[in-house]
């Protein structure tokens, strides 16, 4: 689903504060795997993940995506495949636009967006009876602001927002960083019933190894911009969380 | 009360500069100055191509145009070179000095015994009441239109835009061209702007434009204390206070001058309700203990 051949990226070349983010990674990721990266501070997983989204672009390398060559496309023409959520809440939806508002938009992420308007009683239901599913009694909210709600309850819709339109590759970037260990936890239930509801492909940045133990089909640490673990799916089963524990000690 | 009525007509006038400094401001949260210039850029096309008796169904797309071009060039100037918005603004602003220089050929373009949007109809008597219904019918066709436009979803990616960028850009929104659209938007309204008053007053003049970037941010600001006041979601009433706004403070402007104060402080009298406006949410009247 996603080849990543040799991709190297250096922030600030020739400066003194020059980054070497990611140093030549290659990386095939199947579809319908869902891959956990792990690592430190500063080991390039954020990177790597934004040369997947496009919002940064490689200096050398290649990245596929579903067998089409996307090295030199921008984000905003890569979310015909991937749909993210970001660390940050604020980031994932628009807080002055209504929650009605920021699901119209998801709702046409992999089309133009015209001059018509697409808000109407079917979609309205629509949206209602999706945000139901969560449980957390914000169908009958839609009309509010994101921006009135709490970190959990935005990432949370973020994550459905990212299903509203045909999606294979879904990216998580410590979608649970910001949020108490309570909603934490149902931001992540949701993501993994997404995940194989929508049989997506996914890639989840965490620091929270007891979500990489529980998580994922796959797990990779990285280090220093280079792979430096790579288990696949029965190698992750047979790890205990205390091994996840040892890889960073 | 004629006083009041003309400052009521102006304001209607200044409206289209307010709904465009909204765009601009608030939707896209981008500060553009460069409302001097393509203000005045539609007030001399609007001159110019009246003193030569074209027709005025020409004129109003040519000065839609022309503020579209003069904004879409501050949004390219902006998002491909990577400017800030504020010099991007101010230097086209200043180009455009010279460009409305050249289209009008002297500093001051008198309209006498030309016709204007205002003498197209006569539908009461009194000239002062038809300006009055022909600026509301004008004044209300674009507040429906970008009302309309709001609410598309090209209106809402517009709005998600200045709100967070990067959800707008893993929505498949390409920002720069959002933004290039949304500043070529918001200067074909103030242009509009420059087309009523020149056709209202009479004449257009290389300096009208001085300072007007004020009476639009003023207009938007009274408009915005009112919506936080009213806690206000709905885009249509917005968009009504926005024109409110500009009213009120033409009206505002005409009192200070009813008062007896001098002409000359008039820009220092505007300059200070504006900052009134701003500090007023600010200003706490209960001491905190």
């Amino acid at each position: 689903m996603i080849a990543i051949n040799d991709v190297h990226k250096v922030f600030n070349k020739g400066k003194a504060n020059q980054v070497n983010a990611v140093n030549g990674i290659t990386l095939q990721i199947k579809s319908q795997e869902f891959l956990v990266i792990v690592g430190s501070n500063g080991s390039g997983k954020t990177t790597l993940l934004n040369l997947v989204a496009g919002s940064v672009m490689p200096d050398k390398g290649s990245i596929i995506i579903d067998d089409n060559d996307v090295t030199k496309l921008a984000d905003y023409k890569r979310s015909q495949w991937i749909a993210r959520v970001f660390q940050n809440p604020m980031s994932g939806t628009a807080s002055d636009l209504s929650i009605l508002d920021n699901f119209r938009l998801a709702a046409i992420r992999t089309s133009p967006k015209g001059l018509s308007i697409g808000i109407n009683d079917k979609f309205k239901r629509e949206v209602k009876e999706k945000i139901a599913t969560l449980g957390m009694g914000l169908e009958n909210k839609i009309d509010q602001p994101m921006g009135t709600l709490s970190g959990g309850q935005r990432q949370a819709l973020t994550l459905l927002m990212s299903v509203m339109d045909s999606c294979k590759v879904l990216l998580l970037d410590e979608p649970t960083a910001a949020l108490d260990p309570r909603s934490a936890d149902v931001v992540m239930r949701t993501a993994d019933k997404l995940i194989s509801d929508f049989k997506l492909t996914a890639i989840l940045i965490t620091h929270n190894l007891k979500d990489a133990y529980i998580y994922g089909t796959r797990i990779i640490q990285m280090g220093e911009g280079l792979v430096i673990n790579d288990l696949n799916q029965k190698e992750k089963a047979a790890l205990k969380q205390n091994d996840l524990f040892d890889w960073f000690a | 009360m004629d006083f009041y009525l003309t400052a009521l007509l102006q304001g209607l006038c200044f409206s289209a500069i307010a709904l465009g400094i909204y765009i601009s401001m608030k939707i896209f949260n981008i500060p553009d100055i460069t409302t001097d210039g393509s203000y005045t850029l539609g007030g001399a096309v609007t001159a110019v191509m009246l003193s030569r008796h074209l027709s005025p169904y020409l004129i109003l797309p040519t000065v839609i145009i022309a503020g579209g071009l003069a904004g879409a060039l501050t949004g390219l100037i902006h998002t491909k070179l990577k400017i800030n918005a504020l010099l991007a603004g101010i230097l086209v602003m200043t180009a455009l000095y010279s460009v409305n220089l050249t289209i009008m050929g002297r500093s001051n373009v008198p309209l006498i015994g030309t016709a204007s949007l205002f003498s197209l109809l006569n539908i009461v008597a009194d000239p002062n009441q038809n300006t009055f219904i022909l600026l509301s019918v004008f004044v209300a066709i674009i507040t429906l239109l970008i009302g309309y436009l709001l609410k598309t979803d090209f209106g809402i990616a517009m709005r998600a835009t200045g709100n967070s960028e990067s959800m707008i850009r893993a929505l498949g929104v390409n920002t720069d061209r959002m933004k290039i659209t949304g500043l070529a938007l918001a200067n074909a309204l103030t242009a509009l702007s420059g087309y009523l008053i020149v056709q209202f007053q009479g004449f257009a003049d290389i300096s009208m434009g001085i300072g007007i970037v004020i009476v639009g941010l003023g207009s938007v600001i009274i408009a915005e204390t009112l919506i936080n006041w009213f806690r206000i979601t709905r885009i249509w009433i917005s968009l009504v206070l926005v024109l409110a706004g500009a009213v009120i403070f033409q009206l505002v402007l005409a009192f200070t001058l009813a008062i007896g104060v001098d002409a000359n402080l008039l820009k220092l009298v505007t300059a200070a309700f504006v900052l009134l406006i701003v500090s007023l949410p600010r200003l706490s009247f209960n001491k905190a203990l």
